[in-house]
């Protein structure tokens, strides 16, 4: 065969190339690659990194200017009266923010993870409570259902949530176990054509505003957490109450309470996926809820940087802005050294997930980088206004209590360790 | 009557939340690694054809930027909120630095005429070197009539009603089609380029062209001699009644 010239697109690029190359060397041919332009913009690779593709950087922008003038002017407000904000998730909607990743035929945005995560941190710069419910919806709603549910299903379940006009919710967490999600004491037990749910969640996020949530309870007992099944509830319904909305240190414009199942009837078919998948589905659901919180933890981290190097640079003491000292600049160095660290990792994350690999180690070290930046940075924010840090006047303090929450929901930072060592053992195995 | 074929203007100019800093040379401003977006008024003008399009008064939009590579991000971004294509008039960055209304006027109206535009809608001027002359010289060349300061923009019959914000007020006039109109700042409040629109934005044509594929010279009719800093504002003085201030001014010599 005697081409001088071959055309190779997209993600396989490195991997193909280097095969040919190696067979043609044995045939001592030689062969130009020419890779088609367009293709530079979908190559899952590192470059990607270092400079972002056009239509991430437009729709980073496209965020940041709805971030500037619609968000950060009312952030404050609704942090302040707890108030779940109605009007901007519907705008938000409108820009295609609710359904980031479920494809254009199915109505949803048709973009990757890469532009989830970036959105992610864009929206949680200007207010991070917003972009809890933003991932609550994308990653861990909108997430299994795209990926499980039945066409049926998804015509109730997942169409009238894509524009912002409903939001869902995931309930696994349970009073008895956060952690130990394979301890799932809900009950589901089959009653003919209805399954029975009993049992309470607990922390679950959007409680009040949801109109569905995809719950997790035991099937077979017996086969523990590979006896849990995965199901989708409409609300409000016959069986399913409301918990108390808990008053918390931050996020306080989501609502966070417990599902109390009693006696709870759904219909038999709204079983997503197969029996004893449950688990499965809550796992790989939060391996990519995960790159959506490291984009919310990023975008807290950014917010309080920001507003540390603003103050600093203006803050006159000893006779010079508070910018000009070692120590400040010794802070907002590691500051964006964390910052963007755990940036590139929750890139290289969503860059694998886009790219059909394996990524659940990479998630895992995104998230708790991710929210490790986010809690440092908020706390030297506060070191660094001083006082000012520590009033309701400026955003330092509400970053600071926005921060804490990342270390701890989907997966506290001891299980992502657990999490990462698991997969080390498993890549480093002794032979 | 079918709808109109709308020509747009859009500059990249350097992002208006920017502190904008002089070159220690004193040739011009820094713009390298700085950030740039469309200008604002353009913004506008791009919102009102997208408009006038979802209303069918337009049929089709086109898009038109001259100046360096970077400026095809600008016409993505029309292209995001609604635009049909674009073209873009390449210049190489240091001719960009000494482009003028004047050219850009003869590109745009040579344009228009090609393309056979109905209305040709710019922002009222730049906000970098806040000329506000590029919509008039272009109705100018091509002897169109012109609506500028365009604050409200009406069908009436086969023409325009246009709404201008003026220093006495707000004046009212009626353009024949084809028209320049250029927008002011309450004209419209640009929407937000939506994700699925920037996604459907990299499929549609944007071609580039050079300055002398419209036979226009664009060498510099203007030298820059230098750019300074504005100085620096100096503390005023409080009064306590109007009778000191007038004492004030009359001292001073300015009464």
């Amino acid at each position: 065969m005697d081409f001088d010239s071959f055309i190779v697109e997209g993600l396989k690029t490195t991997t193909m190339a280097a095969m040919i190359r190696c067979l043609l060397r044995t045939s001592q041919t030689s062969v130009k690659f020419v890779v088609r332009k367009e293709s530079l913009q979908n190559a899952r690779s590192l470059s990607s990194l270092a400079d972002l593709p056009e239509t991430h950087k437009m729709l980073q922008k496209s965020c940041r200017d709805f971030v500037d003038n619609e968000l950060i002017p009312i952030a404050g407000k609704l942090d302040k009266e707890h108030t779940y904000p109605k009007d901007v998730i519907k705008k938000m909607g409108e820009l295609g923010l609710m359904s980031v990743d479920v494809p254009s035929e199915e109505g949803g945005t048709g973009l990757d993870y890469l532009a989830y995560a970036i959105a992610m941190e864009e929206i949680s710069r200007g207010c991070a409570s917003t972009g809890c419910i933003m991932s609550v919806n994308n990653s861990l709603y909108l997430g299994p259902i795209n990926k499980w549910a039945t066409p049926a299903q998804k015509e109730v379940f997942q169409e009238p949530y894509l524009h912002g006009d409903r939001v869902g919710c995931f309930a696994l967490s349970e009073p008895g176990n956060g952690s130990d999600a394979g301890a799932a004491s809900t009950v589901a037990t089959l009653d003919g054509d209805s399954w029975i749910l009993n049992g309470t969640k607990s922390w679950i996020t959007n409680g009040y505003e949801s109109e569905a949530t995809v719950v997790f309870a035991t099937t077979d007992k017996s086969q523990k957490h590979k006896g849990i099944s995965a199901f989708l509830v409409p609300k409000p319904i016959a069986g399913l109450s409301l918990g108390k909305k808990e008053d918390k240190l931050g996020i306080k414009a989501t609502s966070t309470c417990n599902l109390i199942f009693e006696d709870c009837r759904i219909p038999r078919e709204n079983l997503l996926g197969e029996p004893g998948f449950g688990f499965k589905i809550a796992m790989q659901t939060l391996d990519a809820g995960r790159i959506g919180i490291a984009g919310q933890a990023l975008g807290i981290a950014q917010a309080s940087f920001e507003c540390a190097i603003e103050y600093a640079q203006k803050r006159m003491a000893f006779g010079s802005p508070i910018s000009k000292m070692q120590t400040v600049q010794s802070k907002l160095a590691d500051m964006e050294l964390r910052t963007e660290s755990a940036r590139l990792l929750t890139y290289k994350a969503a860059l694998l997930k886009d790219a059909g690999k394996p990524y659940t180690k990479e998630a895992a070290m995104a998230k708790l980088a991710a929210s490790e930046a986010a809690t440092f940075c908020s706390h030297q924010a506060i070191q660094i206004l001083g006082g000012m840090g520590y009033v309701t006047d400026m955003p330092a303090e509400r970053h600071y209590r926005d921060a804490r929450i990342t270390e701890i929901y989907e997966g506290t930072s001891e299980i992502q360790r657990l999490v990462i060592a698991g997969n080390l053992l498993k890549e480093y195995h002794a032979s | 009557m079918s709808g109109f074929r709308i020509l747009v203007g859009c500059k990249r100019v350097i992002d208006y939340a920017v502190k904008v800093r002089v070159k220690p040379d004193k040739t011009g401003v820094v713009t390298e690694g700085v950030k740039h977006s469309m200008n604002p008024f353009d913004e506008i003008a791009v919102e009102e054809a997208v408009r006038m399009k979802e209303k069918k008064l337009a049929s089709e939009i086109i898009a038109v930027s001259c100046g360096p590579q970077q400026c095809q991000e600008t016409l993505r971004t029309a292209l995001a909120m609604g635009v049909d294509r674009a073209i873009h008039v390449i210049t190489e960055p240091k001719e960009y630095e000494s482009m003028q209304p004047i050219h850009v006027s003869k590109i745009l109206s040579k344009i228009a005429t090609e393309e056979k535009a109905d209305l040709v809608i710019v922002g009222k001027q730049a906000i970098d070197d806040d000329c506000n002359q590029t919509g008039q010289m272009t109705a100018s060349l091509l002897d169109w009539p012109q609506a500028t300061f365009a604050s409200k923009i009406e069908k009436s019959n086969g023409d325009l009603s246009v709404m201008r914000e003026i220093d006495g007020g707000l004046e009212t006039i009626k353009v024949k089609v084809p028209a320049v109109l250029t927008s002011d700042l309450r004209l419209n409040e640009p929407r937000y380029a939506t994700l699925p629109n920037i996604m459907k934005a990299k499929k549609k044509p944007l071609v580039t062209k050079k300055p002398s594929d419209y036979g226009v010279d664009i060498t510099p009719r203007q030298e820059i001699v230098s750019v300074e800093d504005p100085p620096v504002r100096q503390a005023g003085q409080k009064v306590e009644s109007v009778e000191e201030l007038v004492t004030k001014l009359k001292e001073a010599g300015l009464v």
